[in-house]
């Protein structure tokens, strides 16, 4: 590599700001819809609003919890930043270099490339059958760095003694490897590269508890070891809690709360939030003192109404206002943000 | 609760075999669920609990062969039913819930129609009167706009939502004795909570007995009556959610907890198991299949594990129990 892509820039290292991700859907735009409509539409179609002007940052070295229910737009906001998507509107920064504006398709072979890597949610499915862990693990090297064999195979022993893989399993395809030692490849693939920003997608959703605890421990040292970022998106709140320094909560493709994780467990603000920490199964009947529990459907992300907050309906707070000004994410205490009137 | 059993398995021995030898997958396997009652089968994943239940129902592998015990259930033994009786208990008094609604509905069948193919098929419902009563249970498991809904696919619903179709099937036919094999794997926490409030409601309303597989321990402990933790094969703990928590007595119970993510502070205070399942394919197996694994091991644990009551409702099979 010619010139160094990371320079040390003061501030955070990922700056989100504004960052939109609409899809277009329903309308007929079929072939033959287009065969036959001679005029243009005169209603624009619908847009599903996945990621609808989301703005925050990532700290060198910092963790950041990304939490919410299913299509609350986590996955869409997962692939923008990791440039699987290109979005609509806003800028996505990565130590001072704006990376929205590649193309997701070309940015598999871009230099950047490497910067950010994700770890999936089920290493099973997204190690290839057909590659030895060896070339799991040394293909993104293969691909992005210029590295002459014998160095390669070094390179390759050496992360999986990071990883805590042992080295005789390096030749085994993934059919031969469990669980943990299966999680132990996607992490050593991700890191090969040297990234600034790691993304870990539910990466121990799929494991047992007792191996959950080892690979946390594990990612934990690679944080300290690489001083990597990570953004650490979950369902299991309990493992966001011990892992993230802070906690981004998503509804329907806002961001309603953050701040520090040990701060928003303890006291959360938003209703959504509320509900959400109060649902977390607790063994000590003392702790489980006053559920909260959602009714009502969520709201459609098609066309939201730009002036009624987005959980209004499910909601327990619920007022006339909420449907006639959405809250907007406001300063509540030092370091957090809350989206809701009454927080 | 009641103390009347409505199942009880007893010595329940399952062998699989396969090409690399037999696997001695269940090992004088016995519990009880009263009416009303749920208990839950916790552990990790090869410890036999998705086995378990499967022998309960008769949908084993082709592969895998109970070699001893008795399942009872309503005065006879489901496990030597033959086929066809165990197919008219099924639907109608024994009912399952599988992991992933998205795999066990048919996807190519409106989700009315095959909650009425149940009713129709156990319910004693006719064609006619079936769509009514499908519709109805969409109103019970809260699914908003039933009507509409049941003129859905599986793929126009959410997890959530395809979950909770699972269960109406499941409880069309108000069963007897209901098996959740981790019914909310996958699923958010608030739509997780919502989900096993609706079993609970249900169970208490009907005295429908419930088990409830699963490997959270805290969700375990909210929702059950009691807990039996299984480690390869074997069941190693039997006692009340609670007293579980508070005083584990078997080895591996014990492990199992510090390894769940609750109420610790700090990711370095959760320790692993170390070592790993035994390879069930062994003639040799140790009489206990975790004293491979175990700090606490002498030379009694060589004996057969015994059954130890060390409180309420609470056994646990171990020579050193904590």
């Amino acid at each position: 590599m010619s010139e160094p892509l990371s320079v040390s820039t003061p501030g955070p290292l990922l700056d989100i700001a504004e960052l939109a991700k609409r899809f277009t859907v329903g309308g007929k735009q079929g072939l033959l819809a287009r065969v036959t409509s001679f005029r243009k539409p005169v209603a624009p179609l619908p847009q599903l609003h996945a990621v609808d002007e989301v703005s925050f940052t990532i700290a060198r070295g910092e963790t950041v919890g990304l939490v919410g229910e299913s299509g609350c737009g986590k996955s869409t906001l997962v692939r923008l930043i990791n440039r699987l998507l290109d979005p609509t509107s806003g800028s996505i920064r990565l130590a001072g270099t704006e990376l929205a504006d590649f193309k997701a398709r070309a940015f598999a072979a871009n230099p950047h490339r490497a910067r950010i890597q994700m770890v999936f949610q089920d290493a099973g499915d997204s190690l290839n059958p057909r590659y030895t862990a060896a070339d799991a693990i040394a293909d993104p090297i293969r691909r992005l760095k210029k590295m002459p064999g014998a160095k390669l195979a070094a390179r390759v022993e050496a992360l999986a003694d990071m990883t805590g893989l042992p080295r005789e399993l390096l030749s085994r395809f993934p059919h031969q490897l469990s669980g943990g030692q299966k999680a132990r490849v996607g992490i050593a693939r991700a890191i090969a590269v040297e990234p600034e920003l790691l993304i870990l997608d539910e990466p121990t959703a799929a494991l047992d508890v007792s191996v959950q605890v080892v690979i946390l421990q594990l990612l934990q040292q690679l944080k300290r070891e690489l001083g990597m970022s990570y953004l650490f998106v979950s369902h299991d709140l309990n493992v966001v809690r011990l892992l993230c320094d802070r906690v981004l909560v998503m509804y329907l493709g806002k961001i309603v709360e953050q701040g520090p994780a040990a701060e928003v467990f303890a006291d959360p603000r938003h209703p959504y939030t509320k509900a959400l920490i109060s649902a977390i199964p607790q063994a000590d009947p003392a702790q489980r003192a006053d559920r909260l529990r959602l009714g009502g459907e969520p709201r459609s992300p098609i066309d939201p109404d730009p002036t009624v907050c987005r959980f209004y309906g499910r909601c327990p707070k619920g007022t006339p206002r909420c449907a006639e000004e959405m809250p907007l994410l406001h300063p509540a205490g030092s370091a957090r943000q809350v989206a809701c009137h009454f927080a | 609760m009641t103390a009347i059993p409505a199942l009880a398995v007893e010595d329940l021995s399952v062998e699989f075999r396969t090409r690399s030898g037999v696997v001695k997958v269940l090992e004088h396997v016995g519990f009880s669920v009263d009416k009303g009652e749920t208990v839950a089968l916790v552990g990790e994943s090869g410890s036999g609990k998705s086995v378990t239940a499967f022998a309960v129902m008769g949908i084993l592998d082709a592969a895998g062969k109970v070699t001893s015990g008795r399942a009872m259930f309503g005065g006879s033994d489901l496990l030597a039913l033959s086929e066809r009786d165990l197919a008219e208990q099924r639907g109608r008094e024994l009912s399952m819930i599988f992991q992933n609604p998205r795999t066990a509905l048919n996807p190519i069948r409106r989700v009315g129609r095959q909650i009425a193919d149940v009713l129709v098929r156990h319910g004693g419902a006719t064609r006619n009167d079936a769509p009514r009563a499908a519709i109805e249970m969409l109103k019970k498991v809260r699914i908003p706009d039933p009507e509409r809904r049941a003129e859905a696919y599986p793929f126009e619903l959410s997890g959530g939502m395809c979950q909770r179709i699972m269960i109406a099937i499941a409880l069309a036919c108000r069963p007897a004795l209901l098996i959740a094999d981790e019914p909310t794997t996958g699923l958010d926490v608030t739509t997780q909570a919502v989900i096993m409030d609706l079993i609970g409601e249900l169970a208490g309303e009907s005295g429908m007995a419930t088990i409830f597989i699963t490997h959270d321990l805290a969700l375990a402990a909210e929702y059950c009556d009691r807990i039996v933790v299984m480690h390869a094969g074997h069941i190693v703990e039997a006692a009340p959610g609670r007293a579980l928590f508070d005083h584990a007595r078997h080895p591996y119970s014990a492990k199992l907890l510090a390894a769940t993510p609750g109420e610790t502070v700090s990711l370095d205070a959760l320790a692993s198991i170390p070592g790993g399942l035994p390879d069930l394919r062994r003639p040799d197996l140790p009489p206990c299949r975790y004293s491979g694994r175990c700090e606490r091991r002498s030379e009694a644990c060589d004996q057969p594990l015994p059954q130890r009551t060390v409180g309420e409702h609470h056994v646990v099979a171990c020579w050193n129990p904590l």
